[in-house]
Formats: structure tokens, sequence, C-alpha cells
């Protein structure tokens, strides 16, 4: 990779804006993506303590805590929703992407400041609206949305017919809005403002994840923009996109949440990739292991997971010769994604590694990740699936993926760049005791459900026969290990403010060759006054 | 000579209002799959569609027993049912069913007809000449009406692979309830939707 010879000097005389001009009006990147931190934070809090609901509810056969089910379904929708669109978007590309995009391609500021603030915001009142959700009737005689987080019709339509979806889906406009903005934002940005000398082929991976995570967005949130529009209408004007009473079809609702659907769980994880690829880049010290590759890696995953969507629909009617193509297309997802696992692992090979707390983070992430894959794999068969479809197989599978995949690498990436973006220092054996804590906890927690899911306990149900009580005991206490884990990482939170340590402007050592290790920690309110110019490292072959 | 700034900001307008425009495009792909789908489904007899068209051509020996399936949807007080509960037609020949339906209720009521066939990818294949699908019927208090459908099985449903070793379908019908040619969702719902 290359490396900056002339990065921007701090500016001496750096005065930040008053408080609520800077935080409410905020138009500075990093502000903006602390303030997209914070929110992901919170809104974890709120999907966690749903999550707990659901774990203490099925840690025994009957009903203890829901006297209603439906309220335990709410729960189920509320934690999908608020995971998926208010914790991990927010946190990778909201609050990640906003605070190391432009510093690693050594930009002054995102392209359009004030259209990022309005994308924050935009987020934050969703999140409202699906809190408000919660509290308004849903399905007749209960409050809250029980749809699950993919709101099919007709239990969504006619099963719902209190406000309580409408609220949801305009959460998911509003969010979705918001997202569409910020991934304008990140394309220009990308494409315009990159320093002088960074061609796209020298662009650190996690500006490359952010540009093909920008637009999967573009391409894949209008469609279920339009599709949650005509279930509006379906619900709210008469319109029968869906219902058969009047022609429509409520497969072609599948079809359409599907083609948004998978491109989603990719944008999830897309920007863990570029992060990890860093984190382990900087712990081996070495560049990492076929750059290229890794970059063109990204945009196969992105452009083929456009045409696999109805892997989720093999139990819908699909022809043989349909099942087929998705099976097949499926598979070769595998492909690019081996090409990033070999490459991570080839990168730490012969490395000088060090076990930091992100390292823990970041290599845990790719050994779970991997295991998802696999499970993935498996679901992708159309047969095998038709054994599985909806059971806990599938809720252990994109757990593996995303609880102990995106996840993981959101707290490796606040380990990683916590010492940047607040110039202290969280304690080493804070964050060690955090993943194992993390690592054991989330392992006792989803392997269970892989049994579970095998032996037939379908999702989204409030009791289950005895013969399941084993394993859903053992998950719960997993989910027991995961919480006290959260509780190490408020600590250590705690510590690093408390502490007088002040972290060095490159605190991890040579590895960390990317630009914002040549800023001050935490980084001037406006950096690269200079812009930094890119030149070849003649050392370092690509 | 144009300032660097200035020329960079152009450029960074230039691909936000490309982004945009594929945001709208995407959009407009959302609702254009709408009628396209419908299309696509009337074509290809995707999903349980059945095709519409004139009378067959070609007359096969082989056999295919049609299940008929009737239903009413709630909040509509109609009584409907085949004069026959299955039929075993001749694939390529013509046949004609009559469908009963009587109003059971003490006011006229208005309804309106979707149909199906199962499993899904015999739509392809079950041809129907006429129908009294998708035309309103209203029913004075106990009045009753017989409807024709003329329909028949294409052969060439013994040449698909995928549906070669199927011996029987079922051709369902669901009644609405219906005003002005639009189904009434206050009436197949429960009471509350109007609440928002």
């Amino acid at each position: 990779m290359a490396q900056a010879v002339a990065a921007g000097h701090d500016h001496a005389h750096d005065h930040t804006p008053p408080f609520f001009q800077r935080w409410f009006n905020s138009t500075n990147h990093k502000d903006i993506g602390t303030l997209y931190l914070l929110f992901a934070f919170s809104a974890g809090i709120v999907g966690a303590f749903l999550s707990f609901g659901i774990r203490m509810e099925m840690e025994a056969p009957g009903l203890q805590y829901f006297s209603n089910p439906q309220t335990y379904n709410v729960f189920v929708t509320g934690h999908g929703l608020i995971m998926v669109f208010f914790m991990v978007m927010p946190a990778l590309i909201g609050g990640f992407g906003n605070w190391f995009v432009p510093l690693m391609i050594g930009a002054p500021d995102m392209a359009f400041p004030r259209m990022n603030n309005i994308s924050f915001w935009l987020t934050v009142a969703g999140f409202m609206s699906l809190v408000c959700s919660l509290f308004v009737e849903g399905a007749p005689g209960a409050v809250g949305a029980g749809t699950g987080w993919t709101v099919y019709p007709p239990l969504s339509t006619a099963g719902h017919p209190g406000p309580a979806v409408d609220f949801a889906i305009f959460a998911l406009h509003l969010s979705g809005a918001g997202s569409i903005l910020g991934a304008i934002n990140f394309i220009t940005t990308i494409l315009n403002m990159r320093a002088p000398g960074m061609t796209l082929h020298k662009m650190p991976l996690f500006a490359w994840s952010m540009l093909v995570t920008a637009f999967l967005l573009l391409l894949s949130l209008p469609v279920l923009a339009g599709a949650i529009t005509m279930l509006l209408t379906d619900r709210n004007f008469g319109t029968t996109f869906f219902d058969p009473a009047g022609g429509g079809d409520p497969i072609l609702y599948q079809h359409l949440f599907w083609f948004f659907g998978h491109p989603e769980v990719y944008i999830m994880i897309l920007p863990a990739f570029g992060i990890v690829s860093h984190i382990i880049s900087t712990f081996s010290r070495k560049p990492v292991f076929g750059y290229l590759a890794m970059a063109y890696a990204m945009v196969a995953i992105g452009v083929v997971g456009f045409v696999v969507w109805a892997h989720h629909m093999y139990t819908v009617g699909l022809t043989l010769q349909t099942q087929s193509y998705f099976v097949f297309a499926t598979m070769v997802i595998a492909v690019p994604t081996g090409v990033k696992i070999f490459s991570w692992i080839a990168t730490m090979w012969g490395g000088s590694i060090r076990f930091t707390a992100a390292m823990h983070w970041a290599v845990g992430f790719v050994f779970l990740f991997t295991v998802g894959g696999v499970t993935g794999v498996i679901l992708a068969n159309a047969a095998v699936d038709r054994y599985l479809h909806d059971t806990y197989y599938v809720v252990a599978h994109f757990h593996y993926v995303l609880s102990l995949g995106a996840v993981f690498i959101i707290f490796a990436g606040v380990y990683y760049w916590f010492p940047k973006m607040t110039g202290r220092i969280i304690p080493e054996w804070a964050g060690k005791l955090h993943f194992w804590l993390a690592f054991i906890g989330a392992n006792v927690l989803f392997f269970p459900m892989h049994f579970l899911g095998l032996a037939g306990m379908p999702r989204r149900y409030a009791d289950y026969p005895e013969a399941f009580a084993g394993w859903h005991y053992v998950a719960t206490m997993g989910g027991h290990i995961f919480a006290l884990g959260m509780v190490v990482f408020v600590i250590g939170v705690v510590l690093a403010f408390r502490s007088k340590e002040r972290a060095a402007d490159n605190p991890w050592g040579e590895g960390a060759t990317t630009l914002e290790w040549t800023l001050s920690s935490p980084p001037p309110f406006h950096q690269y006054e200079t812009l930094p110019v890119i030149v070849d490292e003649p050392s370092h072959a690509h | 000579m144009t300032d660097p700034r200035t020329r960079m900001q152009k450029k960074a307008r230039h691909t936000a209002l490309a982004c945009l425009g594929i945001v709208v495009g995407m959009t407009a792909l959302a609702f254009a799959f709408v009628p396209l789908y419908d299309l696509f489904c009337k074509a290809t007899g995707y999903d349980g569609t059945p095709l519409r068209g004139a009378a067959s051509r070609t007359v096969s020996q082989d056999k295919m027993v049609v299940h008929f399936d009737t239903n009413v949807a709630p909040g509509l007080p109609w009584r409907f049912v085949a004069e026959t509960p299955q039929v075993e037609a001749q694939l390529g020949a013509t046949q004609t069913v009559f469908f009963r339906v009587t109003n059971t209720g003490t006011v006229p009521s208005t309804g309106i007809a979707t149909f199906n066939v199962q499993p899904g990818l015999t739509g392809g294949y079950f041809v129907k000449v006429q129908c009294f699908c998708f035309n309103e019927q209203t029913l004075k208090p106990g009045e009753t009406m017989d409807f024709p459908v003329v329909f028949y099985v294409e052969p060439g449903i013994k040449d698909d692979p995928n549906t070669r070793d199927l011996s029987e379908m079922t051709l369902s019908y669901t009644y609405f309830a219906s005003k002005n040619g639009q189904p009434q969702a206050a009436l197949a719902t429960p009471a509350g939707t109007k609440a928002n």
C-alpha cells in the first residue's frame, strides 16, 4: 500500500462551536460519527433488553413472563428491527464510516456536511417512530407490531389492524431515507475527495468496503421503501398490491422484500470486513495479503448479493429450475467470501502478531464468521432448507454472522480506534476480559440453537415442548455470560475516561499505516488543512 | 481557469445527482414490478395463475383429476359450492362445471371472485375459456345463481418435467365482499381498521 509523506499539520488554535451548535446542528464528520456511535449504543441497549426478554421466556417451557404470546412476537420484531436498522447500521456505517472514511482518504470532511447531519437525525426520528409502535395497538387486543422484521402480509395487513405496523413502516421509511442520503454522501466523498495521489487502487480497504456498501444501500433501500409504501396503502387506502381479494399477491411482497433484504445482510457485514482487514494487518505488522483481491472480493459479494434473494423463499413453490439457480448462485458467494477469509489468515501468517484486545476480537470474528458462513452454505441447499426453514437453525446461522460477526467487529473497531477517537485508552485487560466473556457467552448462547433447529424447534414461538428445554436453558445461560461482558465493556470505558493516561498519535506502532494515525489523538476539529500527498512506497510491491 | 475548489464542488454535485438518479430509478422499478409481475404471472401461469384462451386444438388420451375448492371470505354471507367436488378431465378436452352461489343474508350483497390453481406449477397448463372471476355479482337475499366455468387442461402438462408426474390438481375460488369492483377491507378484517 501507499504511505503519506506530508500530512497536514495540526491547527494550533482549534476552536469548536458551542455545545448546542456542535452536537445538534453538527456538520463535522467526526462529531456526527460520535453521535451515530452513541445512538447505536443506546438503541443497542434497548434491543438487548428485548432479546433479554426473549431469552428469559425461552429458558423454560410454558409461558413465564408473557401472558400474551403476541407480546413475545412484538419483542422478537422489535429486537430484529432495532438491531438491524438502529444498532449495526448506525454503528458501522454512520459511526465508523463517518469517522474514518474522510480521515483514511485524506479528505477535510464529508462532501455534504449538512446532509450528513440530516441523515443522522432522520435515523433518530425513525427510532422514535419504532419505539412509538411498541406502545400502540397492533394485532386486536395487543400493543406493538408482532410481524417479524420481514413484515410479511397478510399478517402485517389483515392481521394487524391497529396503527403499530404503520409506525414501524414509518420508522423504516425515515431510517431508510437517512441511509440513502448517507450513502450518496459516502459515494460522493470517496469518488471526488481522495487526497492527491490516492487512486482507487491505493485506497484503504475500509474505504473500499464503505464504497461498496453505499452502492448496495442506494440500489436496495428504494425497493424496500417501495414495498413498504405499497403495504401502507394496502393497509390504509384500500389498494390491493398484496391482497388476493383484489388480484394482488402476497408472494410479490416477499420478492420485493428479499430483493432488499439479502443485500441488506451484506450492507451489515461489508464494513466489518473492511475494519477487520485493518486490524489484522496492523497487529500482524504486515500489509494486508492480496489487497486487490480483497477489494474486488467485496465488489463481487455486492454484485452477486443482488441475484440470490429467493433463497429466503424456497418454500413458496418455486419451480425446480428456479431453485437450482438460486442454490448455485448462493453458493457462488462462498468463493469471494473464502478469498477474504484466507487472505486474513495469510495476512497473519508469518506476521509478528500482537494479541491486543482489538486483535482478539478480529481473530474471534474470523473464526465465528466462518462457522456462520458454513451453516449459510448448508441452508443454501433448497432440499435441506425444506427441513430447516424457519427453525432455530436459521436463527443460529444469522446470529453467527451478525451477532458474532458484525457485532464482534463493532467492538473490535471500538477497541482499535478508541484511542484515536477520544485520546484515551481502554485498559487492555478490560478489552480481553470482555472478549472472552462475549466469545464464550455468544457460543454457549447460539451454538445450541443449531441442535434445537435440527430437532425441529420453530422460530418466533413463545412456548415449546418439554423436549427442547435443555438446550434452551443452556442458551439462556450463554446470554447471561454475554451480558456480563457488556458490563466489563462499560467499566473499561469509564476507566478510560477517569485515567490520566493519554494515547499517542499512533499507539499501535509501525503496523498502523493508514492516514488517521498520522493525525493527533483525538484528531483536530478540522484536519488536513494541507492535503496529504500519497506516493508509492518502493518497498511494498502490489 | 476555474478554482479547483469550485471544480471539485461541481464534480461532487454531479456524483450526487447521479446517485439520486439511481434512487429514483430503483423506486420506480419497485413499483413497476407490480404490473410486470402480474403480466409475468398471466403469461406464464406462474404461482398458479390460470391462463385464459380459446378451446384447445389437440386432445390427448391422458387424464387428470381436477378438484374444485370453494371459499367465501369472512364478511360475505354467501354459500358457494361446485356442482361436483371433482371431475376427471381428458387433457385438451373442454369441460364445463357449474358453481352455485346463494345469498343467505337478509340484505342484498355484492361479491367478486378470485381464483388460483394448486399446485402452483400447474397454473401454466390450466386454460379457462370462460369464467366468472373478477365479475362483480349482486345477489338479493335468498337469491341463487349458477355460474359456468369452461376450461381444459393443456396436454403439454405431460411434457413438462416439473408437472409430468402429477395426476391431480385443484381449482380454488374465493368470493370476497365487494363494492364498485373493489374489495372491502372493512368487511374482511375485524373492526378497528379505521381507527388510524
